[in-house]
């Protein structure tokens, strides 16, 4: 049902006119440190649906999306960052997501490039 | 709330100034205050397009579509690469670079890696791996290496053959950038038009390979990367020569046309011409020969635009003459006055590889390769001739894209190839063509942890291998850290060239036997094999330092094999299989580096090879059931100009083999059931001066072992007990070399 529902605005959505992408690139800035944080990061993006395609720099925190538009919008996918334990410019985790990233990935104690560690 | 106020100053430049990047640039500090810096360079990267910024520390610079990459750089601060793809507002703090003491920590990249997140069992021997022991060639690239064993193919050439899962080369795709590569006529000294210095890296696969190159891969994959023209060293010189009378040049030489072009030419050139009879045998111990190979390769990158292109064009001739060390070709050729062999062989190679990423979708792109090869070799083995002509066309079409995300890949693509032979085997002519086409799919899950998968089918339609299906099947699993559990299954099947694979027998008084049931080729049928295996690897540190434990078991079965049946010393029978045929392999390895910088490999190895003769159910006769491996590797720390030592040293240990029943020769000429087992010694020593200048001096078999009567009646070579093709050890005993590489 609940699809029945998107589809039918989705449709409504393209005839009113609104040009949605099927292949939108997307990039913004997420707060993590290392491999692992870029693992976690991408795996949280792609598991949203309608991103197609993640993946996240490690100096310079971008993370740059494919996404279907008439599926995803970028806040969707900052909940998900969150949710993860991932800061977002718009978004924060909660302490609880946070707490729960590996230790070596605490990036609000020290924002700095840790790739050559691991 | 300030960064709301921003958003809210921005957005009306946003939509006043599309087409421009406007923005400040600020020194960090702790406060996060505004203080602009002025001067600061901000440009696109590869391009001309850059401004400074005003005293303010604000800019504009035009946005253009084709670049995504903004510079940002001061004197005094780190520099910063931002990336931007659409034309927004920017405001960036530029890092004193002096707030930071930087600590470079560099990882070594390790000259073997074991694949922990690869779905397929894949080593990757990388060039420094390569430069262990001073290889002249493909096929001697594997001798530090347990995935891969080195065999001594036969007395006369002292070509050495390649197994892997106790099956023979021709079990195995060996590919050349994915094209494929060492078969057909060239199955039998194909790795030796490789020369060792054009190879970047080499990537083994064992087990079913992938359905993207093809039905014929049965026991694993060997795939070889040459020197790309980009990035290999403008100039590379390496002499070589050893004690055996081998000298050996290789120059590359690579320019840089313009920054998307690049150019190369690789000249090999080989020659020995001094006869050696170390056992006195009154045989050649290692042929004379004589090498020119030339290659010229053309790469074009356009990473805007997301092109990659490779041209390939190579042209080789090799010559080979062995035999009685009295023999002389002009007069002794067809005669009794001396047995004697030529093995002459001219070969033309061109390839072009096309690649397009597109850009908007970087997880989409397609691929096509094509070649052709001209492959000519006249030879003859006393009064046996052999001919072989081979035309051969290959292509493959690639599309490679996603299902939903990333995380559901599938590749999809079309097959054609064509391969001519004209074969002459002394007054028979073989002649044949071989076309299909064939299309596959192959799908891959990655969870990005824990699994991942990879299944493929193809379905192929050969003009004598009928129309058939060859899934292939991978699945690796991450239990816990550090850890990967592989399994794998697939199917392989292939038209073998029975006379081009099995050469050696001509150099021999065993008469010809084809037994075949009237199938499509030679008589017989296709070979079909079925592979599956399992491996494990864990990773560890102790003492502080890396290592890894891997152990795997692989099994192939053969629903028909091209049975080469040669225990009646005086003939070779070739035979459909009738029984069973399977070869078990498992393999058992420690890697570890025990103190700083000394690196130790060991290796177990255990086959089980066994075939239906004519006269039952043998073990594979000339492979050891048992084999060691260790492998030593030290070096010094690099010193500010980059010299260094290298040493290494490798042991082989081989259990006993079975030798071929030659019970029905006279007392003289038998040789026993089983050969016993020995061990053999390489080390060599490297003085590396600097980055450009690095000599090497180097041994192999250092204790000196050899077979003792490789060839079998030799006073006699026109007898009927004359065979040269049991061997189980090397001919030659120890061989010491030396050589320098220059690089600038």
């Amino acid at each position: 049902m609940r699809n029945i529902v998107l589809t039918i605005t989705c449709i409504l959505i393209s005839a009113i006119g609104f040009a949605q992408d099927k292949n939108k690139k997307v990039a913004f800035e997420v707060d993590g440190k290392c491999e692992m944080c870029k693992m976690r990061i991408e795996k949280a993006a792609l598991n949203v649906t309608g991103v197609k395609y993640a993946t996240w720099d490690i100096p310079s925190h971008q993370l740059s999306l494919v996404v279907d538009e008439r599926k995803t919008d970028p806040m969707k996918i900052k909940t998900a960052l969150v949710a993860a334990g991932h800061d977002t410019k718009e978004l924060k985790a909660t302490e609880e997501a946070y707490d729960k990233i590996h230790p070596c990935c605490k990036y609000r104690e020290d924002n700095s490039d840790d790739s050559d560690k691991h | 709330m300030k960064q709301i106020i921003l958003l809210l100053f921005c957005l009306p430049m946003m939509v006043g100034a599309q087409k421009k990047i406007q923005g400040m640039v600020m020194e960090a500090n702790t406060e996060n205050k505004h203080i602009g810096l002025g001067g600061a360079n901000v440009y696109w990267l590869n391009s001309q397009t850059g401004t400074i910024t005003k005293n303010d520390g604000t800019f504009s610079i035009p946005y253009l579509e084709e670049y995504n990459k903004l510079i940002i750089s001061f004197v005094g601060f780190r520099t910063d690469t931002l990336i931007i793809d659409e034309p927004k507002m920017v405001h960036h703090w530029l890092q004193p670079s002096n707030q930071l003491d930087e600590v470079v920590v560099r990882k070594e990249r390790d000259a073997v890696q074991k694949t922990f997140f690869a779905t397929q069992n894949v080593i990757t021997v990388n060039s420094a791996e390569l430069l262990k022991a001073a290889c002249c060639n493909l096929s001697e690239s594997f001798e530090t290496n347990p995935a891969i064993d080195v065999n001594f193919n036969d007395a006369l050439t002292g070509t050495k053959q390649i197994q892997m899962l106790g099956l023979t080369s021709p079990y195995l795709l060996i590919t050349q950038e994915n094209i494929p590569m060492v078969r057909g006529a060239s199955q039998t000294y194909g790795l030796t038009f490789t020369p060792g210095t054009w190879v970047e890296s080499i990537q083994i696969t064992k087990g079913g390979g992938s359905v993207v190159n093809g039905y014929e891969s049965i026991s694993g994959q060997i795939n070889t990367e040459l020197q790309k023209p980009m990035t290999d060293n403008p100039v590379f010189v390496n002499g070589y020569g050893n004690l055996n009378g081998r000298l050996e040049l290789n120059t590359h030489l690579n320019t840089k046309l313009s920054d998307k072009w690049s150019t190369g030419l690789f000249i090999h050139g080989n020659r020995r011409d001094i006869e050696v009879d170390n056992n006195d045998d009154g045989f050649l111990d290692t042929p004379l020969a004589n090498q020119i190979n030339i290659m010229n390769r053309w790469q074009y990158q356009n990473p805007e635009k997301g092109w990659v292109t490779f041209f390939n064009l190579r042209f080789l001739n090799d010559e080979k003459q062995v035999g009685e060390t009295n023999f002389n070709p002009d007069t002794d050729r067809f005669t009794t006055n001396a047995w004697g062999s030529e093995i002459d062989t001219q070969r033309f190679d061109g390839s072009v590889k096309l690649g397009y990423v597109f850009p908007e979708l970087p997880f989409q792109s397609f691929g096509f390769q094509a070649s052709y090869s001209s492959h000519q070799q006249d030879s003859y083995y006393g009064f046996n001739v052999y001919d072989i002509d081979h035309e051969s066309i290959y292509s493959n079409f690639l599309f490679n894209s996603i299902i939903g995300n990333t995380k559901n890949k599938f590749k999809t693509g079309l097959t054609f190839a064509y391969d001519g032979y004209d074969e002459l085997v002394n007054n028979q002519d073989f002649e044949r063509v071989d076309r299909s086409v064939g299309a596959f799919f192959e799908y891959s899950y990655t969870s990005l942890e824990k699994v991942s998968l990879t299944a493929g089918l193809r379905l192929d339609s050969h003009n004598r291998l009928g129309t058939f299906f060859t899934p292939r099947f991978h699945i690796r699993y991450t239990p816990w850290e550090k850890a990967s559990i592989r399994g794998s299954f697939g199917i392989g099947r292939r038209a073998a060239n029975i006379f081009a694979e099995n050469q050696r027998l001509f150099a021999s008084a065993r008469t010809i036997q084809l037994n075949g049931n009237g199938g499509d080729i030679y008589g017989f049928d296709a070979e079909k094999a079925m592979n599956f295996g399992i491996s494990f690897l864990q990773g560890f540190t102790w003492l502080e330092r890396p290592g890894n434990f891997s152990v795997d078991f692989y099994r192939t079965d053969f629903d028909n094999q091209i049975v080469v049946d040669w225990e009646n010393p005086g003939e070779v029978s070739f035979s459909n299989l009738e029984g069973k045929s399977f070869a078990n392999s498992l393999q058992v390895e420690l890697n570890h580096e025990i103190l700083p910088n000394l690196e130790v490999r060991t290796a177990y190895k255990f086959y089980d090879v066994k075939t239906d003769f004519q006269t039952g159910l043998l073990q594979k006769p000339l492979q050891a059931r048992h084999r060691y491996f260790a492998n030593v590797g030290y070096n010094t720390t690099e010193t500010e100009n980059g010299g260094q030592w290298r040493f290494d040293y490798t042991l082989h240990a081989l259990g006993e083999q079975r030798l071929p029943n030659t019970s029905a020769n006279p007392v003289g000429f038998q040789l026993g059931d089983f050969a016993e087992g020995y061990s053999l010694m390489n080390a060599q020593i490297t003085k590396v001066f600097s980055k450009k200048f690095e000599v090497y001096v180097g041994g192999e078999n250092l204790t000196n072992f050899r077979q003792n009567n490789p060839v079998l009646g030799a006073e006699d070579p026109f007898g009927t007990n004359f065979d040269t093709t049991i061997i189980y050890a090397p001919i030659f005993g120890r061989m010491l070399y030396a050589g320098f590489r220059f690089k600038s």
